[in-house]
């Protein structure tokens, strides 16, 4: 079972890496870019039936450190 | 007086954090693997160095933080056992939730490396017995991910029950309150960023402003 959990900066959290990126869009010529927040993506190969309390729990525990960033998790 | 240093893979600082405590405590410490399940009885001060533990992969300090040794560091902490996280061990006491809030990239995304002045916030703890309140001492710090972050109910109450233990004179990282270093609740676990492992002799680094914390620490403990 292909998992998804994408990790993404709590909104309100600093991210020096989208605020550089942001700037070397403009730099390249690309206007209208508002914002750029980054983020990561775990791609989990999971047994079948993997419960899903299981899963939240692997996030919670080490996927996302939930102090500064949210996660979701999307089933392919 | 015994001290313990933990390693990791990708730790760096083991070795001159392993230096600092041999010259203060008079003892060599014992160094223990990632992989124990347990420290030796009797120990006093449990060192987690700086470095790249596991190649800072996930986050700096996740994968550290889950390793089988910070159980029984853990353990110590609760029974009170005295922990220096120094750099990365400051990050893997975050992640493993010894000290709360999150070490983040450096807001201006470059690695810092020099010395830097740091203000003693408290004086009062374990750890800054032998400083004075507000006094101005210089430290290194060598870090890309050295960007305090919590809450701001988080930081008032570190900042209300005299948690924060050393804050940066000027701009480093970004950090929140320009916090370097904090203490836990029951006030032995420090966490912090600089290295004063790195400013233990004055023969040798210029000045010895980092030694004064592992002998206050040791007349603490008594």
């Amino acid at each position: 079972m292909k998992t998804r959990v994408i990790v993404t900066l709590k909104s309100g959290v600093l991210d020096p890496q989208g605020k550089a990126v942001h700037h070397a869009l403009t730099g390249l010529g690309f206007g209208g870019v508002n914002d750029v927040r980054i983020g990561k993506i775990v791609e989990l190969d999971l047994a079948d039936g993997t419960d899903a309390a299981a899963l939240d729990e692997m996030c919670r525990k080490l996927l996302a450190n939930t102090v500064i960033e949210n996660y979701r998790i999307e089933q392919a | 007086m015994k001290s313990a240093v933990i390693v990791f893979p990708g730790s760096n600082c083991d070795r001159d954090l392993a230096v600092a405590l041999r010259e203060t405590t008079g003892a060599d410490p014992v160094m223990v693997w990632h992989g124990e399940t347990s420290l030796p009885d009797g120990i006093d001060i449990i060192g987690v160095p700086g470095g790249f533990s596991y190649g800072d992969y996930l986050r700096s300090g996740a994968m550290a933080a889950r390793s089988p040794v910070m159980r029984a560091v853990a353990d110590a902490a609760a029974k009170g056992v005295a922990v220096l996280g120094v750099c990365n061990g400051f990050q893997v006491l975050t992640e493993t939730g010894l000290l709360p809030g999150a070490l983040m990239r450096n807001a201006g995304l470059n690695f810092v490396c020099r010395d830097v002045e740091l203000t003693v916030a408290n004086a009062q703890t374990m750890f800054t017995a032998r400083y004075d309140d507000a006094e101005a001492i210089k430290i290194p710090v060598a870090h890309h991910d050295g960007n305090y972050f919590a809450d701001d109910a988080t930081l008032d109450r570190l900042e209300g029950e005299g948690r924060v233990a050393f804050r940066y004179a000027g701009p480093v990282n970004g950090s929140a309150r320009h916090i370097a270093g904090i203490v836990n609740d029951a006030g032995n676990v420090l966490g912090l960023m600089p290295h004063p492992e790195r400013m233990i002799e004055t023969s040798a680094h210029g000045r010895a402003d980092g030694r004064r914390l592992f002998e206050g620490l040791i007349e603490a403990l008594g």
